[in-house]
Order: C-alpha cells, then structure tokens, then sequence
C-alpha cells in the first residue's frame, strides 16, 4: 500500500522523458502517453483517498533509508485530497489537449513540458522533507516558464520572463528560508523540524524564515503583494495551460506549502494569522477590482483568480476547522470552475480567433455547449446557490462570523457580489445580447465571419461538460457521507497542527 | 586519428586560428577521457555524475569554439543529443524503479556492495552517475546549441 506514493512522481516523469524519447517521430504517441499517464494518475489519486481512510498516514522510506536522515513521502487526508484536485484537473486538461495543441506544431514538447510540471506538483505535494520540496518546486516552476513562452510571440517571451524573474525571485527566498531552518533545527525532514522546533522553542529565527517562505511560497501562490506576474502569465500561456497553472499550479506550489508549513511544522501563531487574514482580504479585494475593469477574457480571469485565492487564504487564516474546510472546499472548487472558464476561454479563441470581449456577443446561439458550461462556472465562482461556490463561500463567512471577524465576513460577501457583477459582464457581452455582424479586431480586419463560427470538436467538449457536471453537484460533497474521507480528513490532517510530527513518525511503524 | 579530424575540418577559414584549432586537437581527447575519469570514479572521489556529465559536455563544446558549430554537429547532432538527454533520465529512472523489487523506491538493490574505495562498489551509485551524465552532459550540450543557433538568427535579422 506504501508503494502507491512513489507512483505519483515516477508516472509522469516516466511519461514526459518516453514523450520526447518517441513522441517526435510517431504521431499521436504524445497525446496517448500524456492521457494515459494523467488517467492512471487520476486513478491512483482516488485510490489513495480508501487508502488513507484505511490506514490513517502513509510513510514511504525512499531507498530505504530510516528518516530523519533519508527522504521521507508523506501521504494524510490533505496530501490525497490535494493529490485529487491536481490529477483530477490534468486529466481533463490532457483530454482537452488533443484537439487545441493541434494548432501549434510541436505536441511533444508540449507534454514533455506538462507532464514534467505534473511531476514536479506531484512530487511537493506527497515530499515530506524541506529540500525536496524546493527542488520539485523548481521542477514545476521551471516548466511553467517554458509552458507560458509556448506560443513564443513577444507577449508570451515578454509575460514568461517577468513570471521567471519574479519566481525565480521567490524561490530563493525558499531557500533561504531552507537554509535558517536547517541550521536552526539540523533537519531538513519536515516531521523531525516540527518536533526539534516544539522541543527548542520557536525563536526570532522561526519568525524570520516564515516572513521568508511567506514572501517565497506566497510569490507563487500570488497573494497581493507579490501578484503581479500572474495577470502576464496565465492569458499568454495556451487556454490548456492556463488552466493548469491558474487551476493547480498555484495551489499545490502556493497554498499547499503554506498551509502544510504554517500548520504543520511551524504551527499557527498569532502573528502569522494576523499577516495572513490582512493579505487574503487585500487579495480578494484588489483582485476582484481590478478583474472588473478588464476586457480581456483571460486576463479577467487571471485577475479573478488572485481575488478566489483570497478567499482560501482567509479561510486557512481563521483557523477554526469549519474555516480550514471552507479553504480547502472552496481551494477544488475554485480549481474545477477557473479551469473550466479558462478552457471555455480557449474555446472562444479556437472559435472566433479573439479574446476581446467588445468584439463578442449573442455567442450562445452558436455555441451552445461553451455557452453553458461558461453560464454555470461564472454563476458557481460568483456563489449562485445550487452551485459548489456557494456552499464554500458560505462556510468561509459563517466560519468568519463565529470566529469574530465580522469585517472580513463582510468583505467577503462584498467580494461576491463585486464577481458576480464583472462575470454577469462577461456572460453579457459574450453569449447574450445582440450578435455582431463580424468579428472586427480595431483596425477593422475582420479576424472571423459570423457563418463560420462553430463548437469546437469533442475532446474540447468532453473535458468542459464534464467539469460544469462537478460545479452543478460539487455541493454534495460537504455531506458528511462524500467529506468524511476526503474534505474531513484533509482538515483533520491540518488541525492537527504539530502532531503531524507524532503522525509522521508513528506511521512509519506500519 | 590525426586524419580523421582533419578531414572533418571543412573549412579553414572558419573557427579560431591554427593554434587554437591545434592544441583543442590535442586535448580535446584528454578533456573527455578526464570527464569519463570524473563520472566513474563518482562514488570513491570527488566528483559525480553532474561535473562528470558537465565535462564531457565541454569537450565537444570546446571543439565547437574551435572549429565551428557544423563541426561540432558532426561529431554529435542535435538527435542524438536530444536522444541521450531523455535516455539519461529515463535509465535514472529505471534504475529507480527496479529498487521496487527489493521492496522500495531507489533502493541500492545490489545485495554485494563491493568492497568501500574500489571502482567495482557501491552498487547503484556508479549506474546512477552514468545516467546522470548522460542527462546533464547532452542537456547542456544542447543549451550551448541552442544559444549559438538563436545569435545566428538574430543576426542575420539584422543584417536584413
């Protein structure tokens, strides 16, 4: 059973290198390869949800060697639950894939590129010691640059170099952060820093090194301060792309870190919380501003992102484990619904060659699958009832409310109706109202005739109906009967706090 | 071997100047016999599969410094570059992976270790530091290809 943990880093690295080993002189070998490695992954993500319920924390011993001086994987509720929202969202993306990379020329590399950056969130996700965790993130991070320089126009070289720049950036702040720790503690496993740091006391230092993996690990997960390659990078990489890093990356690399850092090795202290509620209410509501002044499909939607990565911050913030679950339930919706609109975004382009919005209108005749997926993911992020945003933001709010801070219960719903309004735009002035004539860019060349707009083919179809799906019935999974294993036990994993330790170093026994 | 380089040198006007081209013929051999040197001693020295890789790379960078790029494509393509790069990781992966049969992931799955500072030892270690090499030393061979091709390119923009 231990052995399932490993799976997760060997499949897609096995993957990428068999692509470009292969992949360039027989066609259709990268598109089988990239899905069969995402669909076995999916798999082994569920599968591990049953085992984790089984068998409480998994430990796998790499090469053997007895921690804490050999790496350790980690495997609790937070690592499966994560691990599932990240194969989950590949495996639609790689289907995606099949039809929407044919317009550009190289597919091998593409999903040597991909499944590379698969491994290396894969690979943070399930590590349970400091460095490896640095070096996985650099795997996905390095990735990225090249995903998001894919289409190599100068926008795309341009938004690629400030994201390597600015991550680039970030990362050394990791390590530095690495480096205090190691010579504070002597570790570099994450169970054993935990429990040297509850036995030595947390000094300056812990307070110095989370500053440092705040600005470090928040760089990546864009939190305000430190967002501003996000709205460069995500519209310039390919719609599959966006979706991934918009979706995933900044989850797993970002969010992940933090909350397994702060909660589990560090441990919650007053002073991080402070820091952390003022940056996710300053991330929801900038974002949210700014993303409504956008014409831009996909920049608007960047922008949005920044401002729903608010809402997860503020929700881990609190603290309280109603808060915790409300983050992380609001941490897979936002990632099934932006990867959604993202892939919508990519279907309007495919369509009309245009990602201007004043150019659309009365798209929904035309294009009805997009349409409606596109209706319901924009009324699910804006917390419609019957839609899985809703429920996720409630709890936030009312996990706000009973923890005593009104005023950023209040933010938030304010927040909410702020997205409602600049998406309830977006349905407007893209599927609604009256069809233009043609499509006209601003120097009047008409980029598409009105009679050849059409759906894309099925695999962009598949992929989109299948998410809108989840949207529509993501709500059930706060029934006690879907969250015991999956939403409660990732929950569980992080209230723990610095029994991770403990966890850790008991599962090993097994 | 004298006559072989020679006459895979196309023309002498291209490249650096007859001493340069000279003396890169004579150590261009040393260098990558002393890059195989670093890598298979990894494990009983200093060095590794990494500065082993790294110099094996150099050698055939520095015969393209010398002579040229085409040259130096001709001693290793861009393919086969391409080619030993995924080859590398895929046999570092491998390697990996047959540790599952002794029951975990990377596990040095030799039951003889050898004896501690002899080159025949340490199991997996050596086979790691080849396929490391591989890996490194192709990779950035390319690199170095790639930065030489896209200066080519942007110049003859500007000539234009």
């Amino acid at each position: 059973m231990h052995n399932i943990i490993p799976i997760f880093v060997i499949i897609p690295l096995a993957g990428a290198f068999l692509t470009s080993l292969i992949g360039k002189k027989v066609k259709g070998v990268p598109d089988m390869l990239g899905n069969l490695s995402t669909a076995c992954l999916l798999i082994a993500s569920l599968l591990s949800i049953s085992f984790v319920s089984k068998c409480g924390v998994l430990v796998y011993k790499v090469g053997a060697w007895v921690p804490p001086i050999g790496i350790t994987m980690v495997m609790d509720g937070f690592t499966s639950f994560m691990l599932v929202t990240v194969n989950l969202v590949a495996f639609l993306v790689t289907v995606y894939s099949v039809n929407y990379m044919e317009k550009f020329t190289s597919k091998w590399t593409f999903y040597t590129l991909f499944l590379l950056m698969l491994a290396g969130m894969n690979g943070v996700i399930v590590t349970g010691d400091m460095f490896n965790l640095f070096v996985f993130m650099e795997i996905a991070s390095v990735a990225s640059y090249a995903l998001v320089a894919f289409g190599t126009e100068e926008e795309e070289l341009e938004a690629s170099f400030k994201y390597l720049i600015m991550s680039t950036v970030g990362s050394l702040f990791v390590l530095l952060g690495i480096v205090f720790m190691y010579s504070y503690t002597s570790t570099l496993n994450m169970a054993d820093m935990a429990a040297v740091l509850t036995q030595k006391g947390a000094g300056n230092i812990t307070l110095f090194t989370g500053v440092l993996f705040l600005m470090g690990f928040g760089l990546k997960a864009a939190i305000v301060p430190f967002h501003a390659w996000l709205p460069d990078a995500h519209p310039s990489a390919p719609a599959p792309i966006s979706a991934m890093l918009s979706g995933v990356l900044i989850k797993s690399l970002g969010i992940y870190t933090i909350a397994r850092i702060f909660y589990n090795v560090f441990g919650m202290g007053a002073k991080f919380t402070e820091v952390l509620l003022i940056f996710g209410a300053l991330s929801m509501v900038v974002g949210a501003l700014l993303a409504s002044g956008q014409w831009d499909f996909k920049r608007l939607l960047a922008y949005s992102s920044i401002s729903q990565i608010g809402y997860i911050i503020l929700g881990l913030a609190i603290g309280t484990p109603l808060a915790i679950l409300g983050a992380l339930f609001h941490l897979f919706n936002h990632s099934v619904f932006k990867s959604l609109l993202f892939l919508n975004s990519g279907a309007l382009e495919y369509a009309t060659g245009t990602r201007d919005m004043r150019l659309m209108g009365g798209l929904k005749e035309k294009m009805p699958v997009t349409g409606r997926t596109s209706f319901i993911a924009s009324m699910s992020i804006a917390g419609v009832p019957p839609f899985n945003g809703f429920f996720s933001k409630l709890i936030i709010i009312f996990a706000a409310v009973q923890a005593g801070y009104i005023g950023y219960a209040f933010l938030a719903a304010l927040v909410s109706v702020v997205t409602l309004a600049y998406f309830a735009t977006v349905q407007k002035n893209v599927f609604f109202g009256s069809p233009s004539g043609a499509l006209t860019a601003s120097d009047g060349k008409v980029t598409k005739k009105w009679d050849d707009i059409k759906e894309p083919p099925v695999f962009m179809k598949v992929p989109v109906i299948i998410l809108a799906i989840i949207c529509i019935f993501g709500g059930l999974l706060i029934a006690p009967r879907f969250s015991q294993n999956f939403l409660k036990a990732a929950t569980d994993a992080l209230m723990a706090g610095k029994d991770y330790a403990a966890t850790v170093f008991g599962g090993l026994g097994l | 071997m004298n006559n072989k380089k020679e006459a895979a040198v196309p023309d002498p006007n291209k490249g650096m100047t007859i001493i340069v081209k000279t003396i890169t013929r004579l150590t261009v051999g040393l260098i990558l016999l002393y890059g195989i040197y670093i890598l298979s001693h990894g494990h009983v020295s200093p060095g590794g599969g990494f500065a082993g890789g790294v110099i094996v790379a150099l050698s055939f960078i520095h015969i393209m410094l010398a002579f040229g790029k085409d040259v130096a494509l001709k001693k290793l393509s861009m393919r086969a570059a391409s080619f030993f790069e995924s080859l590398g990781a895929l046999l570092f992966l491998l390697i990996a992976v047959i540790g599952f049969t002794g029951g975990s992931f990377f596990l040095n799955f030799f039951a003889d270790k050898g004896e501690p500072f002899k080159l025949f030892s340490a199991g997996i270690i050596p086979l790691c530091n080849i396929a490391i090499s591989l890996k490194v030393g192709a990779g950035l061979f390319s690199i170095f290809v790639i930065l030489v091709m896209l200066k080519f390119t942007v110049d003859g923009k500007k000539g234009n």
